[in-house]
């Protein structure tokens, strides 16, 4: 059959396009197709990678567009389409193309400069706070009622208890819970007070033993820490929430802290504590979670409230100055937000490429 | 009388749980056969399955564990009858490694009820690790991702499988999870390859999905049990117009009833805490 | 004092590589983001011990507590086990190892998620008071949407259509509002602990 095929061999005649696609890692190609013919019976595109023929795609019509992937930037291909009709074989070839590895992804510009400017923002007001001048930040009752909790495990002669969340440490949730834990740590440490330290994650659970101790050790007093008040609980969920539940009951915590990332536990953990008496403040990132904390904690923290508590603890000038400038961009969105939508409203559509 | 909502309204945690634990068994032992309307996002899944050509795939990640078994699991179970019913062909799979194990079990019950031939009326997949890696692998080509089949054999080779290419062939992706891996489904499966969703999520985290709905990135949504009730009532009616009796699954219907039970409970516990709240405040100011 | 700056050094430069990766779509970029993938993977494993070590260590202590000893014994029972199991008998379908996990574990799972059905019944009964005008909006909002998800809910018109429209409107906004600070906090907070502002993480 093959013998009796006409055979036609028509290089660079246009009829594939190949183009590198902007933006990415150099492992893709765009071939483009036009075909003379309008019908035909089979057509395949096969990519020419040296001595080796690789079939990437059956065609069915006359003019179509196939992204090539998996490709190495470092080498160079080409292209060829087999077109068979009655008893005609030609075969279209397109010049050598090499793709590109861009050193900078153009489509995430306008991110870029939102990034830029949130971090501009940031380190302006930092250096604001360097030349001295004060900054007013909103009372939280939350974090007021730090010291105020921490005083009553110690006059009733109670453990104090911390759950740091229960997601990992890539969630900036547990960061900050876990900066939250040693202000509450050199607290308790003053007053001589136990804390207790549950922890879900292994990673989570190595860093709040470090913070503890080294809370310790910055208050002077090293002699305070217990490498069995932190311990790893168990990573999963519920049996999470059981331990720490137990553990409430059993050693009669005065104070609970529920700081960081939380999920379907938090009622279960915050509505043992309540039961018990204790004293309890919440904070998390988790929007489902907080009216939970709310109903059942005496304060609780919203959403970025935990992200600023170091701040407020520490009254450190230099970490307040960071709240200015997320207000500062705050407004910005906002007002942005507020533009953006009224010219919505006029049918003036427009996304800043950021979506 | 007064003292009495007085009373009421002081009410002891323990006596709280017994009425609760009171009202979720009753429908559990005397069921009391409740319709179950469907609600538009349930009705929207719903009918897209059911009015899908015969041979179309359909996609459903098993995205869960067994903690919030008892809402996903009846979903997963009714709409895998309901595609089984009506020709479309589930594939199977899991971005948990225990989801697995649940998609096997619900694929083997539609097998013993409803005489389901495997890789032939559904395929199981099973589980691969990498979230985004796995979805968007699948936008490329699936056998790169699930070479073969849960068992071993080459999707090549299974007749439910042929065709069987990427996005293109799969009419809808179903994500039933407990957590936030459906908007994982969004960003890769919707944005990048435009590919048709729909979701089914536990109660808890339901309303962190309606905005999907609204944007049309979920076609359809089973929120908790209580789509699930829904969705496995009506796939009842259709097992009973074709003659599988045996095949109808009450578990999310008697769910639900509990489930309703539970939500006028609460209700009440507010109303009659408010009554005494209002009734002592009363007091206190006379 | 260098016990500080090390670790400090070490999240400046990998922090501000880690933020400009993000914008390089180039091989060499990804090789990296691969690699810290994997030294993550590594320091994670390495955790699991510490972590195994902490857990036995702590329910040891404990099980010379009286009041502690029962939970304790049935914690390291429970934990030996399922180790010697998954050994002995290897984790694959059908193993003890895996019935364990569907007959035991996972209904115990269950029953701590059930729990919540009583804690939020009593919760509910004491949190929920109509103590001024922004609670009784609360009140009468609960009661929709509590209603719209029973049974019942979708017999009565408008009930369906009012709980789209709390979802997507009142409670979508105020979610939004909310994950606007979220994420200036949490980026402000990784931020702070790039340029070593934020020290507390090392103990203060």
């Amino acid at each position: 059959m093959v013998l009796n095929l006409l055979v036609f061999i028509l290089a660079a005649s246009g009829v594939i396009q190949v183009k590198d696609i902007p933006n990415d890692d150099g492992s893709r190609l765009k071939i483009e197709y036009r075909l003379p013919e309008s019908v035909f019976d089979s057509a395949f595109l096969y990519r020419i990678q040296g001595n080796k023929k690789i079939l990437i795609h059956k065609v069915a019509n006359s003019s179509g567009v196939v992204i090539d992937e998996g490709l190495n930037y470092k080498k160079t291909y080409k292209y060829t389409l087999v077109v068979y009709s009655d008893t005609l074989k030609k075969t279209y070839e397109s010049l050598m193309v090499k793709p590109k590895a861009s050193w900078f992804d153009t489509s995430q510009f306008p991110l870029f400069i939102v990034v830029l400017l949130y971090t501009g923002l940031l380190l302006f007001y930092i250096q604001h706070a360097r030349s001295g001048k004060s900054l007013y930040l909103r009372p939280i009752a939350g974090l007021q009622a730090v010291d105020e909790a921490v005083g009553r495990a110690t006059e009733m002669g109670r453990p104090i208890l911390y759950v740091p969340g229960l997601s990992s440490i890539s969630d900036v949730a547990t960061i900050a819970a876990l900066n939250i834990l040693s202000h509450v740590t050199k607290k308790a440490g003053e007053y001589e007070t136990k804390i207790l330290v549950p922890v879900r994650d292994p990673v989570v659970y190595t860093i709040a033993r470090e913070i503890v101790k080294e809370s310790y050790y910055s208050i002077g007093r090293p002699d305070l820490y217990n490498e069995n008040d932190v311990f790893f609980a168990t990573d999963s969920q519920f049996g999470y929430a059981a331990h720490v539940s137990g553990t409430m009951v059993r050693e009669k915590t005065a104070t609970n802290f529920f700081m960081g990332m939380f999920w379907a536990e938090s009622l279960i953990l915050s509505e043992t504590g309540a039961s018990t008496g204790a004293i309890q403040i919440a904070g998390t990132d988790a929007v489902t979670q907080l009216p939970f904390f709310i109903v059942t904690c005496d304060y609780t923290l919203m959403g970025e409230e935990l992200y600023a508590a170091s701040a407020y603890l520490s009254k450190e000038p230099l970490l307040t100055a960071t709240l200015k400038g997320q207000d500062a961009m705050k407004v910005i969105i906002l007002l942005v937000v507020g533009a953006l939508s009224i010219l919505n409203l006029f049918g003036v559509h427009i996304t800043l490429g950021l979506f | 009388m007064k003292d009495f909502f007085i009373k009421l309204a002081s009410l002891n945690r323990t006596v709280i749980y017994l009425i609760i634990t009171i009202g979720v068994l009753l429908p559990l032992v005397v069921p009391l056969n409740l319709g179950q309307k469907m609600s538009p996002p349930t009705e929207h899944l719903y009918t897209f399955i059911d009015t899908l050509p015969k041979g179309s795939h359909i996609l459903i990640s098993a995205d869960y564990d067994p903690s919030t078994l008892p809402e996903l699991q009846p979903m997963l179970e009714a709409i895998i009858k309901h595609a089984i019913l009506r020709g479309v062909i589930p594939m199977v799979m899991s971005l948990y490694p225990q989801g697995t194990g649940l998609g096997i079990q619900a694929c083997e019950k539609a097998k013993e009820t409803l005489g389901a031939r495997p890789d032939t009326d559904y395929v199981i997949l099973g589980y691969k690790p990498g979230f985004s890696a796995v979805i968007l692998g699948i936008g490329e080509d699936i056998k790169k991702i699930f070479p073969t089949n849960y068992s071993g054999i080459p999707l090549d080779s299974i007749p439910a499988a042929r065709g069987v290419k990427n996005y293109n062939n799969i009419a809808l992706v179903i994500s039933l999870s407990g957590s936030s891996t459906p908007l994982a489904w969004v960003t890769y499966a919707y944005t990048k390859y435009n590919q048709k969703l729909a979701t089914g999520v536990t109660a808890v985290s339901a309303a962190d999905f309606y905005p999907y709905l609204q944007t049309g990135q979920f076609i359809g949504a089973l929120m908790g049990m209580k789509g699930a009730a829904e969705y496995e009532y009506q796939v009842n009616k259709l097992l009973e117009k074709r003659g599988y009796e045996k095949a109808k699954s009450v578990f999310a219907v008697r769910g639900m009833e509990a489930n309703s039970i539970a939500h006028f409970l609460i209700m009440l516990f507010i109303i009659i805490g408010n009554l005494g709240y209002f009734l002592t405040k009363k007091r206190r100011e006379a | 004092m260098l016990q500080k700056k090390i670790p400090l050094a070490i999240v400046f430069i990998f922090g501000v590589i880690s933020i400009l990766q993000y914008f390089v779509p180039h091989p060499l970029s990804q090789a990296y983001y691969d690699t810290m993938l994997k030294w993550m993977i590594g320091v994670g494993s390495m955790a699991i011990f510490l972590a195994l070590v902490s857990f036995i260590r702590h329910h040891q202590v404990r099980l010379k507590k009286k009041e502690h000893a029962p939970y304790s014994a049935v914690a390291l029972l429970s934990f030996l086990f399922m180790t010697l199991v998954g050994f002995i008998g290897g984790m694959g379908p059908g193993s003890v190892f895996q019935k364990m996990f569907y007959y035991v574990q996972a209904p115990l799972q269950a029953t701590m998620f059930s729990l919540l059905s009583y804690y939020m019944a009593s919760a509910s009964y004491r949190a929920f008071r109509a103590k001024s005008f922004e609670a009784t909006l609360l009140l009468i909002t609960a009661f929709i949407v509590m209603f719209s998800v029973t049974t019942f809910g979708n017999y009565v018109p408008g009930v369906p259509k009012a709980l789209e429209w709390i979802m997507a409107v009142p409670n979508m906004a105020s979610k939004r509002g909310i994950a606007i600070g979220v994420s200036l906090g949490s980026i402000a907070t990784s931020l702070k602990i790039i340029l070593g502002i934020e020290r507390n993480w090392l103990g203060g």
